[in-house]
């Protein structure tokens, strides 16, 4: 019973590890640079969600009406402002500029809210359970967590999949110069995927802020958790966040069944013996550029 | 006037100059072919008209409009459409996600992923395969059915016999013909002179980025196209 539970809420927190990886993905996918402030961005979505239930009064899953359009906007903002301005020079300056965002928004959300951990209050749903056998209980949220992961993911591969929109960040991924002669803009494409990255992120952000509380500065580790999704699962792949959130998450289940102390590590050893026998991941989807 | 008339055009490759000067013009519906040795500035030449490269100076224009500052992706909307040298098809693509994309820039017109697929009917059975899994004349007929889904008014082709088997290049020859009948003009890069000369109705012959010799295919001169192509009065 406890080895079923265990795998239970291993897959569970797997869901929301793999929402913290998919929205890296798909902008490390196309750009092929790395959004080093991802973390952050979560935490200022979670923010910007405590704000907007608390101006308008709505639910947190209520206040993604907003949010998502919101960050999206941001999002494409961000790209086609600031980064696309250095895609000449390869990927080193937007790694530079997100390492700099970063703290930007950690001490931002500082200043605004203080060091004080916060919480989004969804009501009775967030410590719902239903017990599937005795001693199997297993929550609600993080069911719905996983159920929108899934559904998320569906939407996206079938996106890139069926609609034109999908196939030109597909080619742009692939080669970016060959796009552009097929009419494709390549700077606009990387807009839109930096936003669609920022509107799933919004998700990722009240998901994470009704699930647990947080500061400021929680970021970098859910960044950490978003990359070790990604290099278990492979760069690029859709299907592989999946993969990858699900094997860290019951990894640090089982780890912390082991012992408590063994949560976090537990984790990352096995996303560096992937490393080690699979560098690419388990579904690598990218194709390496010329 | 002309669809394409390209004016004292220079361009290069950072301080590298790989055109200087170039002059030509091509009327709608016709077939223009460049010829010349390897580094005459033939497929620098291609890649400043499509927008790929900046021109250093000169003048370009399309139906009228100056396009020497448009980038690639607007001159495709424009209706200039490239099959660039090496056919660059994209490998996480299928065939037919090659062919769709081609359709990119919204022009409507005759070409359909089914008429490409009567145009070139070995690509039927490979339409669920990835690009880099063909062969290299099955490649350049998806490069090409590519360029096509735009339904271009300007089709810019670069070597597209280069490394193929003579048998495959005949065959790929022979739907220019059914291209340019559907109103697409076509420009040619072709290192083999007959297939030059037998496919166009405009030859130009390049030489260090200049033109060299130019005249109408069916009164060419085949010893001056070769001096010219080797430089021999240079």
């Amino acid at each position: 019973m406890i080895a079923t539970s265990t795998m239970l809420n291993g897959v569970l927190l797997g869901g929301l590890y793999a929402l913290y990886g998919l929205g890296l993905s798909l902008t490390f996918g196309i750009m092929r640079t790395v959004n080093l402030a991802h973390g952050d961005i979560i935490v200022l979505a979670t923010y910007l969600a405590l704000i907007t239930t608390q101006v308008l009064g709505l639910t947190p899953l209520m206040s993604l009406a907003v949010l998502v359009p919101v960050m999206f906007c941001i999002g494409y903002g961000l790209q086609r402002l600031i980064l696309n301005r250095t895609l000449k020079d390869g990927m080193m300056p937007a790694v530079i500029i997100t390492f700099g965002l970063s703290f930007v928004i950690q001490n931002g959300l500082l200043l605004g809210f203080s060091a004080d951990r916060q919480v989004l209050r969804q009501g009775a749903i967030e410590t719902m359970g239903v017990t599937l056998a005795p001693g199997v209980t297993i929550g609600v949220f993080p069911i719905l967590t996983l159920a929108v992961l899934l559904v998320m993911i569906f939407a996206l591969q079938a996106f890139m999949g069926r609609t034109l929109l999908g196939r030109a960040f597909r080619a742009t991924s692939d080669d970016p110069a060959t796009a552009e002669l097929m009419g494709i803009d390549g700077k606009r494409i990387y807009g839109l995927a930096m936003g669609l990255s920022f509107a799933i992120i919004a998700v990722t952000g009240v998901v994470m802020g009704i699930r647990s509380n947080f500061s400021p500065f929680d970021g970098p580790a859910r960044l950490i958790f978003a990359f070790e999704v990604i290099i278990i699962g492979g760069m690029g792949s859709i299907y592989g966040v999946l993969a990858g959130g699900l094997i860290l998450g019951i990894a640090q289940t089982i780890g912390g069944a082991i012992n408590p102390t063994f949560f976090q590590l537990a984790g990352h050893l096995v996303t560096l013996g992937i490393l080690v026998v699979r560098p690419s991941g388990l579904f690598p989807e990218t194709i390496e550029r010329d | 006037m002309a669809l394409l008339e390209v004016e004292n055009l220079s361009a290069g490759y950072g301080l590298f100059q790989a055109l200087r000067g170039i002059s030509l013009a091509a009327e709608e519906g016709e077939t223009l072919a460049i010829v010349g040795a390897n580094g005459a500035g033939k497929t620098t030449l291609l890649r400043t008209i499509c927008g790929a490269l900046p021109a250093m100076t000169g003048r370009v224009s399309f139906d009228g409009t100056s396009i020497e500052n448009s980038s690639a992706h607007q001159l495709a909307r424009l209706g200039i459409s490239m099959v660039p040298e090496g056919r660059k098809l994209f490998p996480s693509l299928t065939v037919e996600d090659n062919l769709i994309i081609g359709s990119y820039p919204k022009r409507k017109g005759f070409w359909t992923v089914e008429r490409v697929y009567a145009l070139f009917p070995e690509l039927v059975k490979r339409r669920n395969n990835r690009g880099l899994d063909l062969s290299g004349g099955e490649q350049q007929m998806v490069a090409i059915g590519r360029a096509l889904m735009a339904n271009p008014r300007l089709l810019l082709m670069d070597e597209i016999s280069l490394g193929l088997a003579p048998i495959v290049v005949n065959q790929i020859y022979k739907s220019l013909p059914e291209i340019s009948g559907h109103g697409t003009s076509i420009v040619l890069v072709e290192q083999d002179l007959n297939r030059a000369l037998s496919v166009s109705n405009h030859v130009y012959c390049l030489l260090e980025g200049h033109v060299e010799l130019s005249g109408l295919s069916a009164q060419m001169d085949r010893q001056a196209l070769i001096d010219a192509y080797f430089g021999a009065n240079a």
